[in-house]
Protein backbone atom coordinates (compact mmCIF):
# COMPACT_ATOMS: atom_id res chain seq x y z
CA UNK A 1 0.00 0.00 0.00
CA UNK A 2 1.53 3.37 -1.02
CA UNK A 3 1.11 6.17 1.14
CA UNK A 4 -2.46 7.84 1.90
CA UNK A 5 -3.60 11.41 2.66
CA UNK A 6 -4.62 12.25 6.41
CA UNK A 7 -6.93 14.44 7.56
CA UNK A 8 -8.52 15.46 10.98
CA UNK A 9 -12.28 14.91 10.97
CA UNK A 10 -12.83 15.23 15.07
CA UNK A 11 -11.19 17.63 17.70
CA UNK A 12 -12.00 17.99 21.06
CA UNK A 13 -10.11 20.28 23.74
CA UNK A 14 -10.43 20.47 27.71
CA UNK A 15 -8.48 23.75 28.45
CA UNK A 16 -7.93 26.78 30.56
CA UNK A 17 -9.75 28.73 27.72
CA UNK A 18 -13.26 26.64 28.37
CA UNK A 19 -14.80 22.91 28.40
CA UNK A 20 -15.02 22.31 24.78
CA UNK A 21 -13.05 23.22 21.43
CA UNK A 22 -16.06 25.90 20.55
CA UNK A 23 -14.67 27.80 23.71
CA UNK A 24 -11.14 27.39 23.16
CA UNK A 25 -11.30 28.72 19.41
CA UNK A 26 -13.50 31.62 20.53
CA UNK A 27 -10.87 32.46 23.52
CA UNK A 28 -8.11 31.97 21.03
CA UNK A 29 -9.84 34.46 18.46
CA UNK A 30 -10.41 37.40 20.90
CA UNK A 31 -6.90 36.78 22.42
CA UNK A 32 -8.46 36.17 25.82
CA UNK A 33 -5.89 34.76 28.15
CA UNK A 34 -7.28 31.82 30.79
CA UNK A 35 -4.10 33.16 32.98
CA UNK A 36 -4.79 33.74 36.76
CA UNK A 37 -4.20 32.68 40.38
CA UNK A 38 -4.08 28.75 40.64
CA UNK A 39 -6.47 27.50 43.01
CA UNK A 40 -6.32 24.05 42.77
CA UNK A 41 -3.39 23.78 45.60
CA UNK A 42 -2.89 26.65 48.60
CA UNK A 43 0.04 28.19 46.72
CA UNK A 44 0.92 30.44 49.90
CA UNK A 45 4.47 29.09 49.65
CA UNK A 46 5.06 28.63 46.18
CA UNK A 47 7.26 31.93 44.64
CA UNK A 48 4.66 32.17 41.42
CA UNK A 49 1.20 32.08 41.74
CA UNK A 50 -0.35 32.09 38.37
CA UNK A 51 -1.01 28.88 35.79
CA UNK A 52 -3.59 28.11 33.42
CA UNK A 53 -5.71 26.29 35.19
CA UNK A 54 -9.13 24.52 33.60
CA UNK A 55 -11.12 26.54 35.62
CA UNK A 56 -14.39 25.58 33.89
CA UNK A 57 -13.38 21.24 34.29
CA UNK A 58 -15.75 19.87 36.41
CA UNK A 59 -14.97 16.21 36.84
CA UNK A 60 -18.87 14.64 38.24
CA UNK A 61 -20.13 16.50 34.30
CA UNK A 62 -18.31 13.74 33.03
CA UNK A 63 -17.50 10.64 35.29
CA UNK A 64 -19.48 8.78 38.23
CA UNK A 65 -17.85 8.48 41.33
CA UNK A 66 -16.49 5.10 40.66
CA UNK A 67 -14.56 6.10 37.91
CA UNK A 68 -12.74 9.08 39.43
CA UNK A 69 -11.20 6.90 42.00
CA UNK A 70 -9.60 5.15 38.84
CA UNK A 71 -8.60 8.25 37.08
CA UNK A 72 -6.39 10.92 37.90
CA UNK A 73 -6.86 14.61 36.60
CA UNK A 74 -4.41 14.08 33.48
CA UNK A 75 -6.77 11.48 32.35
CA UNK A 76 -9.59 12.68 32.87
CA UNK A 77 -9.29 15.04 30.06
CA UNK A 78 -8.01 12.71 28.20
CA UNK A 79 -11.47 10.83 28.22
CA UNK A 80 -13.41 13.89 28.13
CA UNK A 81 -11.26 15.70 24.91
CA UNK A 82 -11.11 11.94 23.07
CA UNK A 83 -14.71 11.80 23.99
CA UNK A 84 -15.74 15.18 22.36
CA UNK A 85 -13.73 14.52 19.00
CA UNK A 86 -14.73 11.05 18.44
CA UNK A 87 -18.59 12.89 18.66
CA UNK A 88 -17.25 15.59 16.66
CA UNK A 89 -15.74 13.31 14.21
CA UNK A 90 -19.32 11.10 13.59
CA UNK A 91 -17.37 7.95 13.83
CA UNK A 92 -19.08 4.78 13.48
CA UNK A 93 -17.42 1.91 15.10
CA UNK A 94 -17.40 -1.66 13.95
CA UNK A 95 -15.41 -4.59 15.12
CA UNK A 96 -13.50 -4.23 12.28
CA UNK A 97 -13.18 -0.95 12.34
CA UNK A 98 -12.07 -0.99 16.32
CA UNK A 99 -9.52 -2.75 15.53
CA UNK A 100 -7.82 -1.31 12.87
CA UNK A 101 -7.37 1.82 15.01
CA UNK A 102 -4.81 3.34 16.85
CA UNK A 103 -4.63 5.67 20.60
CA UNK A 104 -1.44 7.35 21.03
CA UNK A 105 -1.43 9.78 23.53
CA UNK A 106 1.16 12.55 24.78
CA UNK A 107 2.18 13.05 28.36
CA UNK A 108 4.97 14.41 30.11
CA UNK A 109 4.66 13.52 33.64
CA UNK A 110 1.50 10.97 33.92
CA UNK A 111 -0.75 11.59 37.04
CA UNK A 112 1.26 13.52 39.38
CA UNK A 113 -1.05 14.95 41.90
CA UNK A 114 -1.91 10.90 42.65
CA UNK A 115 1.49 10.17 43.46
CA UNK A 116 1.93 12.86 45.43
CA UNK A 117 -1.20 12.42 47.38
CA UNK A 118 0.46 8.72 47.96
CA UNK A 119 3.99 10.71 49.52
CA UNK A 120 2.03 12.68 52.15
CA UNK A 121 0.46 9.60 52.96
CA UNK A 122 3.67 7.95 53.52
CA UNK A 123 5.73 10.72 54.43
CA UNK A 124 3.49 13.64 56.25
CA UNK A 125 0.61 10.94 57.50
CA UNK A 126 3.26 8.64 58.48
CA UNK A 127 0.47 5.48 57.59
CA UNK A 128 2.34 2.57 56.36
CA UNK A 129 0.08 2.28 53.20
CA UNK A 130 -1.55 4.22 50.27
CA UNK A 131 -3.95 4.35 47.70
CA UNK A 132 -4.06 0.89 45.83
CA UNK A 133 -5.20 2.43 43.09
CA UNK A 134 -2.07 5.12 42.67
CA UNK A 135 -0.29 2.99 40.10
CA UNK A 136 -3.38 2.85 37.59
CA UNK A 137 -4.01 6.55 38.78
CA UNK A 138 -0.34 7.85 37.92
CA UNK A 139 1.05 5.59 34.99
CA UNK A 140 1.46 7.66 31.35
CA UNK A 141 -0.76 5.78 29.79
CA UNK A 142 -3.81 5.74 32.21
CA UNK A 143 -5.38 8.29 29.63
CA UNK A 144 -4.93 6.40 26.44
CA UNK A 145 -6.05 2.85 28.36
CA UNK A 146 -9.24 4.64 29.48
CA UNK A 147 -9.84 6.07 26.22
CA UNK A 148 -9.09 2.09 24.66
CA UNK A 149 -11.57 0.87 27.33
CA UNK A 150 -14.69 3.12 26.54
CA UNK A 151 -14.33 3.31 22.45
CA UNK A 152 -13.32 -0.24 22.40
CA UNK A 153 -10.37 0.37 20.32
CA UNK A 154 -8.28 -2.58 20.38
CA UNK A 155 -5.45 -1.81 18.10
CA UNK A 156 -2.20 -0.14 18.62
CA UNK A 157 -2.46 1.96 21.92
CA UNK A 158 0.39 3.63 23.64
CA UNK A 159 1.72 7.00 25.07
CA UNK A 160 4.75 9.02 24.09
CA UNK A 161 6.47 10.86 27.16
CA UNK A 162 9.18 13.54 25.50
CA UNK A 163 8.38 16.35 27.38
CA UNK A 164 6.88 18.98 25.53
CA UNK A 165 7.04 17.21 22.38
CA UNK A 166 5.23 14.24 24.06
CA UNK A 167 1.85 15.75 22.00
CA UNK A 168 3.66 16.17 18.52
CA UNK A 169 5.53 12.94 18.65
CA UNK A 170 2.35 11.25 19.39
CA UNK A 171 0.33 12.81 16.96
CA UNK A 172 3.43 12.19 14.08
CA UNK A 173 3.72 8.72 15.08
CA UNK A 174 -0.34 8.57 14.64
CA UNK A 175 -0.10 10.43 11.31
CA UNK A 176 2.24 8.08 10.01
CA UNK A 177 0.22 4.74 10.76
CA UNK A 178 -2.52 5.93 8.97
CA UNK A 179 -0.80 7.24 6.02
CA UNK A 180 1.32 3.79 6.11
CA UNK A 181 -1.89 1.75 5.84
CA UNK A 182 -0.80 0.17 9.66
CA UNK A 183 -4.50 1.59 10.80
CA UNK A 184 -7.35 3.28 9.36
CA UNK A 185 -8.22 5.39 12.17
CA UNK A 186 -5.83 6.83 15.00
CA UNK A 187 -7.48 9.07 18.12
CA UNK A 188 -4.43 11.33 19.15
CA UNK A 189 -2.86 14.35 21.14
CA UNK A 190 -2.45 14.82 24.81
CA UNK A 191 -2.95 15.46 28.12
CA UNK A 192 -1.61 17.00 31.52
CA UNK A 193 -2.18 17.96 34.98
CA UNK A 194 0.76 19.29 36.51
CA UNK A 195 -0.84 21.19 39.40
CA UNK A 196 0.31 19.04 42.46
CA UNK A 197 2.96 21.05 45.12
CA UNK A 198 5.40 18.68 44.70
CA UNK A 199 5.59 18.82 40.64
CA UNK A 200 5.12 23.19 40.88
CA UNK A 201 7.88 23.26 43.41
CA UNK A 202 10.22 21.68 40.94
CA UNK A 203 9.49 24.08 38.60
CA UNK A 204 9.85 26.90 40.66
CA UNK A 205 13.26 25.58 41.72
CA UNK A 206 13.87 25.84 38.08
CA UNK A 207 13.07 29.44 38.07
CA UNK A 208 11.64 29.37 34.82
CA UNK A 209 8.09 30.20 35.71
CA UNK A 210 7.19 33.97 35.36
CA UNK A 211 5.46 35.73 38.30
CA UNK A 212 2.65 37.42 36.06
CA UNK A 213 1.58 36.30 33.12
CA UNK A 214 2.91 34.63 29.70
CA UNK A 215 4.26 37.32 26.94
CA UNK A 216 6.45 35.14 24.13
CA UNK A 217 8.41 36.95 22.10
CA UNK A 218 7.75 40.27 23.57
CA UNK A 219 11.13 42.22 25.44
CA UNK A 220 10.06 41.81 28.92
CA UNK A 221 8.65 38.18 28.74
CA UNK A 222 9.62 36.53 32.16
CA UNK A 223 8.88 32.90 31.78
CA UNK A 224 6.34 30.12 30.89
CA UNK A 225 3.61 30.15 32.68
CA UNK A 226 2.19 26.00 33.02
CA UNK A 227 -1.05 25.06 31.99
CA UNK A 228 -3.62 22.17 32.20
CA UNK A 229 -5.72 20.37 29.93
CA UNK A 230 -5.93 18.34 27.11
CA UNK A 231 -6.52 17.55 23.47
CA UNK A 232 -7.48 14.53 20.99
CA UNK A 233 -8.02 14.44 17.05
CA UNK A 234 -9.24 11.70 15.16
CA UNK A 235 -7.22 10.83 11.87
CA UNK A 236 -8.40 9.55 8.85
CA UNK A 237 -7.25 8.23 5.12
CA UNK A 238 -8.83 10.88 3.09
CA UNK A 239 -10.89 8.95 0.79
CA UNK A 240 -12.32 6.95 3.98
CA UNK A 241 -13.37 10.22 5.06
CA UNK A 242 -14.89 11.77 1.76
CA UNK A 243 -16.83 7.65 1.52
CA UNK A 244 -18.56 8.34 4.19
CA UNK A 245 -18.80 12.30 3.77
CA UNK A 246 -17.27 13.44 7.16
CA UNK A 247 -16.07 17.22 7.46
CA UNK A 248 -12.84 17.68 7.20
CA UNK A 249 -11.23 20.27 9.16
CA UNK A 250 -7.73 20.08 7.48
CA UNK A 251 -4.82 17.74 6.13
CA UNK A 252 -2.20 16.94 8.15
CA UNK A 253 0.72 16.68 5.51
CA UNK A 254 4.27 16.18 7.16
CA UNK A 255 6.52 15.35 10.55
CA UNK A 256 9.81 16.03 11.50
CA UNK A 257 11.87 15.00 14.72
CA UNK A 258 15.06 16.18 15.65
CA UNK A 259 17.63 15.87 19.00
CA UNK A 260 19.76 18.32 19.59
CA UNK A 261 22.31 16.21 21.41
CA UNK A 262 23.44 19.38 23.23
CA UNK A 263 21.92 19.98 26.38
CA UNK A 264 19.20 19.20 28.93
CA UNK A 265 17.91 22.32 29.31
CA UNK A 266 19.12 25.18 27.07
CA UNK A 267 17.89 25.08 23.61
CA UNK A 268 20.02 25.18 20.02
CA UNK A 269 18.86 26.38 16.97
CA UNK A 270 20.37 23.78 14.64
CA UNK A 271 18.13 21.24 16.54
CA UNK A 272 14.94 22.61 15.83
CA UNK A 273 15.94 24.03 12.40
CA UNK A 274 16.60 20.43 11.57
CA UNK A 275 12.93 19.67 12.70
CA UNK A 276 11.08 21.73 10.56
CA UNK A 277 13.43 21.05 7.52
CA UNK A 278 12.04 17.17 8.07
CA UNK A 279 8.44 17.90 8.36
CA UNK A 280 8.90 19.96 4.81
CA UNK A 281 10.77 16.95 3.28
CA UNK A 282 7.98 14.42 5.30
CA UNK A 283 5.21 16.75 3.86
CA UNK A 284 6.73 17.28 0.02
CA UNK A 285 6.56 21.17 1.01
CA UNK A 286 8.54 24.08 0.29
CA UNK A 287 9.27 27.02 2.36
CA UNK A 288 7.29 29.42 0.65
CA UNK A 289 3.47 27.05 1.18
CA UNK A 290 4.03 28.05 4.99
CA UNK A 291 2.18 31.09 5.92
CA UNK A 292 1.73 30.62 9.69
CA UNK A 293 3.93 28.85 12.92
CA UNK A 294 1.94 28.07 16.25
CA UNK A 295 5.42 28.32 17.73
CA UNK A 296 6.74 26.36 20.72
CA UNK A 297 6.98 29.93 22.20
CA UNK A 298 6.94 29.62 25.83
CA UNK A 299 8.23 33.17 27.18
CA UNK A 300 11.65 32.09 28.76
CA UNK A 301 14.55 34.18 27.93
CA UNK A 302 15.99 31.76 26.04
CA UNK A 303 13.74 30.01 23.95
CA UNK A 304 11.76 32.62 21.93
CA UNK A 305 15.00 34.15 19.91
CA UNK A 306 16.45 30.59 19.71
CA UNK A 307 13.57 29.20 17.68
CA UNK A 308 13.46 32.52 15.75
CA UNK A 309 16.66 31.84 14.90
CA UNK A 310 15.96 27.84 14.19
CA UNK A 311 12.64 29.48 12.26
CA UNK A 312 15.05 31.59 10.01
CA UNK A 313 17.94 29.00 9.64
CA UNK A 314 14.77 26.20 8.05
CA UNK A 315 12.71 28.80 6.08
CA UNK A 316 15.00 31.32 5.03
CA UNK A 317 13.37 34.52 3.40
CA UNK A 318 10.15 32.82 3.86
CA UNK A 319 10.64 33.72 7.60
CA UNK A 320 10.40 36.85 7.44
CA UNK A 321 7.29 36.79 5.25
CA UNK A 322 4.65 34.17 7.29
CA UNK A 323 3.22 34.52 10.76
CA UNK A 324 3.65 33.24 13.88
CA UNK A 325 2.28 33.01 16.96
CA UNK A 326 2.74 31.54 20.56
CA UNK A 327 -1.14 30.36 22.02
CA UNK A 328 0.62 29.40 25.02
CA UNK A 329 0.34 33.31 25.84
CA UNK A 330 -4.14 32.19 26.78
CA UNK A 331 -3.66 28.21 27.60
CA UNK A 332 -0.14 28.08 29.21
CA UNK A 333 1.97 25.80 28.52
CA UNK A 334 0.44 22.51 28.88
CA UNK A 335 3.24 20.17 28.85
CA UNK A 336 2.97 16.75 27.32
CA UNK A 337 -0.44 18.22 25.95
CA UNK A 338 0.69 21.64 24.27
CA UNK A 339 1.68 20.35 21.00
CA UNK A 340 -1.94 18.39 20.99
CA UNK A 341 -3.83 21.70 22.15
CA UNK A 342 -1.37 23.67 19.86
CA UNK A 343 -2.54 21.60 16.76
CA UNK A 344 -5.91 22.11 17.57
CA UNK A 345 -5.21 26.33 16.99
CA UNK A 346 -3.22 25.83 13.69
CA UNK A 347 -6.06 23.49 12.60
CA UNK A 348 -8.42 25.39 13.03
CA UNK A 349 -6.22 28.63 12.14
CA UNK A 350 -6.49 26.71 8.72
CA UNK A 351 -10.14 26.14 8.40
CA UNK A 352 -11.12 29.66 9.85
CA UNK A 353 -8.69 32.08 7.86
CA UNK A 354 -7.96 33.49 10.99
CA UNK A 355 -4.17 33.50 12.55
CA UNK A 356 -4.59 33.49 16.77
CA UNK A 357 -2.78 36.00 18.15
CA UNK A 358 0.64 35.91 20.80
CA UNK A 359 -1.60 37.51 23.83
CA UNK A 360 -0.04 39.86 26.73
CA UNK A 361 2.54 41.32 23.77
CA UNK A 362 3.55 44.39 25.19
CA UNK A 363 7.14 45.26 23.51
CA UNK A 364 9.32 44.07 20.31
CA UNK A 365 12.19 42.53 21.14
CA UNK A 366 14.92 42.88 18.53
CA UNK A 367 16.10 39.17 19.09
CA UNK A 368 12.28 38.22 17.84
CA UNK A 369 11.84 40.28 15.21
CA UNK A 370 9.50 38.01 13.19
CA UNK A 371 5.70 38.84 12.47
CA UNK A 372 4.30 37.71 15.94
CA UNK A 373 0.47 38.34 15.18
CA UNK A 374 0.93 40.43 18.70
CA UNK A 375 -2.36 40.83 20.85
CA UNK A 376 -5.13 40.81 17.98
CA UNK A 377 -6.00 37.89 15.70
CA UNK A 378 -5.59 38.11 11.98
CA UNK A 379 -8.17 37.24 9.16
CA UNK A 380 -5.49 35.32 6.85
CA UNK A 381 -6.00 31.92 4.46
CA UNK A 382 -2.63 30.62 4.78
CA UNK A 383 -2.02 27.46 2.59
CA UNK A 384 0.26 25.57 4.95
CA UNK A 385 1.00 25.65 8.72
CA UNK A 386 3.74 24.25 11.18
CA UNK A 387 3.67 23.52 15.04
CA UNK A 388 6.24 23.39 16.84
CA UNK A 389 7.06 21.82 20.05
CA UNK A 390 10.95 21.61 21.26
CA UNK A 391 11.50 19.64 24.67
CA UNK A 392 13.89 19.83 27.91
CA UNK A 393 16.41 17.03 26.38
CA UNK A 394 16.99 18.96 22.88
CA UNK A 395 13.62 16.93 21.40
CA UNK A 396 11.93 18.18 18.83
CA UNK A 397 9.26 17.35 17.05
CA UNK A 398 7.70 19.32 14.16
CA UNK A 399 3.73 19.03 12.30
CA UNK A 400 2.95 20.32 8.94
CA UNK A 401 -1.02 20.81 8.33
CA UNK A 402 -2.44 22.13 5.26
CA UNK A 403 -5.77 23.82 4.76
CA UNK A 404 -8.44 21.74 3.34
CA UNK A 405 -10.42 23.21 0.13
CA UNK A 406 -13.29 20.91 0.36
CA UNK B 1 32.26 41.25 52.26
CA UNK B 2 33.23 39.22 54.98
CA UNK B 3 35.84 36.47 53.98
CA UNK B 4 33.65 33.88 55.95
CA UNK B 5 30.27 34.57 53.45
CA UNK B 6 32.78 34.16 50.21
CA UNK B 7 34.34 30.91 51.62
CA UNK B 8 30.67 28.86 52.39
CA UNK B 9 29.99 30.35 48.29
CA UNK B 10 33.05 29.18 47.16
CA UNK B 11 32.00 25.79 48.83
CA UNK B 12 28.55 25.57 47.09
CA UNK B 13 29.72 26.22 44.09
CA UNK B 14 32.44 23.93 44.11
CA UNK B 15 30.38 21.53 45.45
CA UNK B 16 27.74 22.23 42.57
CA UNK B 17 30.43 21.98 39.96
CA UNK B 18 32.48 19.03 41.29
CA UNK B 19 35.36 21.31 41.13
CA UNK B 20 38.21 21.98 43.84
CA UNK B 21 37.39 25.05 46.04
CA UNK B 22 41.05 25.75 44.78
CA UNK B 23 39.91 26.67 41.17
CA UNK B 24 37.40 29.22 42.30
CA UNK B 25 38.58 32.79 43.20
CA UNK B 26 36.28 36.10 43.87
CA UNK B 27 37.20 37.20 40.45
CA UNK B 28 36.52 33.55 38.73
CA UNK B 29 33.42 34.23 35.94
CA UNK B 30 30.80 31.43 35.82
CA UNK B 31 31.47 30.84 32.22
CA UNK B 32 35.36 30.37 32.99
CA UNK B 33 34.06 27.77 35.49
CA UNK B 34 32.17 26.44 32.78
CA UNK B 35 28.78 27.56 34.73
CA UNK B 36 25.29 27.32 32.80
CA UNK B 37 21.93 28.38 33.58
CA UNK B 38 20.87 24.76 34.76
CA UNK B 39 24.35 24.89 37.18
CA UNK B 40 23.09 28.32 38.45
CA UNK B 41 19.54 27.43 39.54
CA UNK B 42 21.61 24.67 41.15
CA UNK B 43 24.24 26.72 42.51
CA UNK B 44 21.11 28.69 44.50
CA UNK B 45 19.70 26.03 45.69
CA UNK B 46 22.47 24.69 47.40
CA UNK B 47 23.02 28.93 48.54
CA UNK B 48 19.35 28.65 49.93
CA UNK B 49 20.17 25.70 51.84
CA UNK B 50 23.18 26.87 53.32
CA UNK B 51 22.02 30.04 54.21
CA UNK B 52 18.45 28.92 55.03
CA UNK B 53 16.99 31.77 52.68
CA UNK B 54 14.29 32.14 49.78
CA UNK B 55 16.50 34.00 46.94
CA UNK B 56 14.01 35.37 45.22
CA UNK B 57 14.50 35.02 41.19
CA UNK B 58 14.66 38.85 40.60
CA UNK B 59 18.29 40.17 41.69
CA UNK B 60 20.02 37.25 40.59
CA UNK B 61 19.45 36.62 36.66
CA UNK B 62 22.41 38.56 35.56
CA UNK B 63 24.72 37.37 37.70
CA UNK B 64 27.84 36.18 35.85
CA UNK B 65 30.44 35.69 38.29
CA UNK B 66 31.18 35.01 42.02
CA UNK B 67 31.87 38.53 43.15
CA UNK B 68 28.72 39.32 41.94
CA UNK B 69 27.39 36.16 43.59
CA UNK B 70 28.80 37.35 47.09
CA UNK B 71 27.36 41.03 46.49
CA UNK B 72 24.06 39.44 45.84
CA UNK B 73 23.94 37.21 48.64
CA UNK B 74 25.48 40.06 51.13
CA UNK B 75 22.53 42.21 50.19
CA UNK B 76 19.87 39.91 50.88
CA UNK B 77 21.70 37.98 54.17
CA UNK B 78 21.62 41.93 55.55
CA UNK B 79 17.79 42.47 54.54
CA UNK B 80 18.86 45.09 51.60
CA UNK B 81 15.64 47.02 50.41
CA UNK B 82 13.95 45.33 48.05
CA UNK B 83 15.35 42.21 48.25
CA UNK B 84 12.71 39.96 48.60
CA UNK B 85 14.40 37.55 50.98
CA UNK B 86 12.71 35.29 53.39
CA UNK B 87 14.27 33.85 56.30
CA UNK B 88 12.59 30.50 56.76
CA UNK B 89 11.69 29.26 60.26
Amino acid sequence: MGRRRVVITGIGVVSALGRDAREFWQALVEGRPGIGPITLLDMSAMRFQNGAQARSFNPAEHFQQKELDFLDRFAQFAVVAAREAVRDAGVEWTAGLRERSAIVTGSCVGGKASEDEGFQTLYLLRKPRVNPLTIPRTMGNAGASYVSMETGICGPTYTVSTACSSANHAIGQAFWMVRDGIVELALTGGSEAPFSMGHLKAWEAMRVVAPDTCRPFSKDRRGMILGEGGAMMVLEPLEAAQARGARIYAEIVGFGMSSDAHHLTQPSVEGPARAIRAALADGGLAPEQIGYINAHGTATPANDPTEVAAVRAALGAQAERLAISSTKSMHGHALGAAGAIEAIATVLALREGVLPPTANFTTPDPLCDLDVVPNQARRAEVECALSNSFAFGGLNAVLAFRRWEG
Amino acid sequence: MSDELIQRIISCIAESQKIPRENITLDSTFEELGIDSLDGVNILFLLENEFNINIPDEGVQGIRGVRQMVEALEKLLSGGANTGAVAQS
